[in-house]
């Protein structure tokens, strides 16, 4: 391993890093895997309650709730860009910077 | 438009392969309709050929800006977040998933939208645990990243023939998949169609390289969803902007009433469910073309960015396709201003409903039949051109991805030990492109007559089993072995096809036995467990000296991926 590397891992700043970064990927991953296996538990489970009308209309629960499953795929995107390319990235950037 | 010739392959291949994407077994009556060869269709000509030329002329502008490895297999590196979001839709969002979903949709209503959730709740993963590590470590394919600190040549070999396994058996549905729709929607010959798609996908890949390859991908991602928003617009006009309205009108006119707004026989048992999820989930995060798009922008902050606007694309596609397939129950069951049904082969007896499976062309036709009726013989000629730009921009990235396995695994660091040259790589690589071309008109004109529609399921369980395993495990697990990741990634490989040869999609469906050894359609869950199964095992079990140093190796391969310390630049133009 090189001396920028060495530097690196004594670094706290990039144990910091590291552990919020994975916490919150690893948080995000959970919620994706829990709303999609929820949606498909769902489907195969409630099928009455998805088939139940919204009011007294023929549009039924299923449709807000399958376009919510695709809405938050994007939003937990999104919420993990912005932290990443923000607070992340300004931490990497020192980390990276105090190496040298 | 009117059917003249009639088709004589078997029906029901026919209108599977063109919906590649949806597995036989759960759309029996999707795949019913007649296929037919279509009159000759001069507006979608026109306006393919005007697409066929403006993207030769980018190959021609790409091909004088490639000159080393890096800018045929990463574009330079110089893609912009925005420009590879768009990339990437456009490579998942193949004419079978647009016209197949949509043709989901039109035959049992809310069942699409449990289809299309799948194909989407991968992207959030790829972000979080892939993207930004894969950037950071790799270079040009993701065997770079699975090979990092392990003996270059079994785990490049395997990784190799993982992307291979994948790239053919997606180009195999793509390649039928398109001479069936353009003899649909341009009456052209089959084996017409297969030599049209071959012929300019070499010369987009072996000219232009990674650089003409996004940009006809991102031309055609605007085209389609500009095409698809603007029928989506169309449709929803006509009922103020109420979803409810046209959810009650479409009720009407279905035969199978209410029962299209809940969920039908899509997911019969859980097991089936989560077994096609996780192929689909980690399918995504293991296709060689789509992974190798990270290695085109200039660093990790626009890899995430890359995901982020796919991600908002695909899905804003996917609601789309699924506002337009409500729209073809309505525009193709239901009668129109005269009274007519222009888009069924017969119309219902006074008092009774349409039926679906009667819709000139079959099920797939649903969403080309829609752009007609919102848009005129003109949008007509628009959708069907876009089809087709749509098969032969993703048939351009699959093969560039085979050509790069190919090329810069199996012989720069495989065979030549990594003594080979650039342009020697760059020369195979392009080699390779011609090959994989002609392969694949070859298998496109074999397969004319068989039922293809699972190979893209295949092609997605083996990237969830091989090549996801072996990319996660190296990236996050410090005590992986060359042993672990090559046993446990050939297990997932092998059980992968095994299991899915032996089940109802291949041994019933296909090979026409009675009953089925295996008995779910998909067996990602299976071959998925399996692989990290075997690459925990046999890694723990390795203690060599080359396993102790993998082990000490990993930390610096950590720090890599997390900082992108030492990773690849753009190159400078």
């Amino acid at each position: 391993m090189n001396q920028n590397a060495q530097r690196i891992l004594n670094n706290p700043k990039f144990q910091e890093l590291v552990a919020k970064r994975s916490a919150f990927a690893w948080t995000l991953s959970i919620a994706m895997l829990v709303i999609y296996f929820g949606f498909i538990l769902l489907v195969a489970f409630g099928k009455s309650f998805l088939g139940t009308p919204i009011g007294s209309g023929v549009t039924t629960w299923g449709i807000p709730v399958g376009v919510f499953t695709i809405v938050s795929a994007f939003i937990l995107t999104g919420i993990y860009v912005y932290r990443a390319n923000g607070e992340f990235d300004e931490l990497n950037r020192q980390i990276l910077e105090e190496s040298k | 438009m009117r059917a003249t010739t009639r088709f004589a392959a078997p029906v029901a291949a026919a209108a599977a392969a063109a919906g590649a994407l949806v597995p036989t077994t759960v759309l029996a009556d999707a795949i019913g309709g007649a296929v037919q060869k279509q009159a000759t269709n001069w507006s979608a000509i026109l306006m393919f050929l005007a697409f066929v030329l403006f993207t030769l002329g980018i190959t021609y502008w790409a091909a004088r800006r490639t000159k080393s490895a890096k800018d045929f297999y990463a574009a330079g590196g110089g893609i912009t977040g925005f420009q590879n979001g768009l990339a990437i839709a456009g490579d998942y969002m193949s004419a079978a998933s647009f016209l197949g979903i949509a043709g989901l949709v039109y035959a049992s209503g809310f069942d699409g939208l449990i289809y299309s959730v799948g194909w989407l709740v991968g992207w959030p993963i790829v972000l979080f645990l892939v993207a930004e590590r894969l950037r950071n470590l790799g270079k040009y394919t993701f065997a770079d990243v699975a090979s990092y600190r392990f003996q270059q040549t079994p785990i490049r070999t395997l990784s190799a023939c993982g992307s291979l396994a994948t790239v053919t058996f997606y180009l195999i549905a793509q390649m039928v998949g398109a001479g069936k729709l353009i003899q649909l929607l341009f009456g052209l010959d089959y084996m017409v169609a297969v030599i049209i798609v071959g012929v300019l996908m070499i010369g987009y890949v072996t000219f232009g390289g990674m650089l003409a390859t996004t940009w006809v991908q991102i031309i055609k991602a605007v085209m389609l969803l500009s095409g698809a928003s603007f029928m989506a617009f169309m449709i929803l006009a006509k009922f103020g902007f109420s979803p409810e309205a046209m959810f009650k009108a479409a009720v009407e006119a279905h035969p199978k009433g209410l029962a299209i707004m809940s969920p039908g026989a899509l997911v019969t048992d859980p097991v089936s469910a989560i077994s096609l999820g996780m192929a689909l989930m980690f399918g995504t995060a293991g296709l060689p073309h789509i992974l190798m798009r990270f290695f085109t922008v200039a660093d990790a902050k626009e890899a995430r960015k890359s995901v982020f606007y796919a991600t908002g694309f695909i899905g804003y596609f996917y609601i789309l396709t699924f506002i337009i397939g409500f729209g073809a129950i309505l525009m193709i069951l239901a009668p129109d201003a005269n009274g007519a049904y222009p888009f069924l082969t017969a119309a219902p007896a006074a008092g009774a409903k349409a039926v679906i499976a009667n819709v000139i062309g079959g099920t797939n036709m649903a969403a080309i039949h829609t752009a007609h009726a919102v848009g005129g013989d003109l949008f007509y000629g628009f959708i069907s051109a876009v089809a087709f730009a749509t098969i032969l921009a993703v048939v351009a990235g699959l093969t560039l991805a085979g050509a790069s396995a190919v090329s810069h695994d199996l012989y720069a660091s495989v065979f030549a030990k990594g003594r080979a040259n650039e342009a020697d790589e760059i020369r195979v690589s392009k080699i390779t492109t011609v090959a994989i071309g002609i392969l694949s008109i070859v298998l496109g004109i074999a397969f004319e007559n068989q039922n293809v529609a699972f190979m893209v399921g295949l092609a997605f369980v083996i990237a969830a089993s091989a090549n996801f395993p072996i990319l996660l495990m190296s990236m996050f697990w410090s005590k992986m072995t060359t042993r672990g990741a090559v046993l446990g990634g050939g297990l997932g490989l092998i059980s992968a096809i095994v299991l899915l040869v032996l089940g109802p999609t291949v041994w019933k469906a296909v090979l026409g036995n009675p009953t089925a050894i295996f008995p779910y359609d998909n067996p990602g869950l299976f071959s998925i467990l399996l692989s990290f199964a075997g690459i925990w095992f046999f890694s723990i079990t390795d203690n060599s000296a080359q396993a102790q140093k993998e082990r000490k190796d990993f930390e610096a391969q950590y720090i890599r991926s997390q900082t992108g310390l030492g990773a690849e630049g753009a190159s400078a133009h």
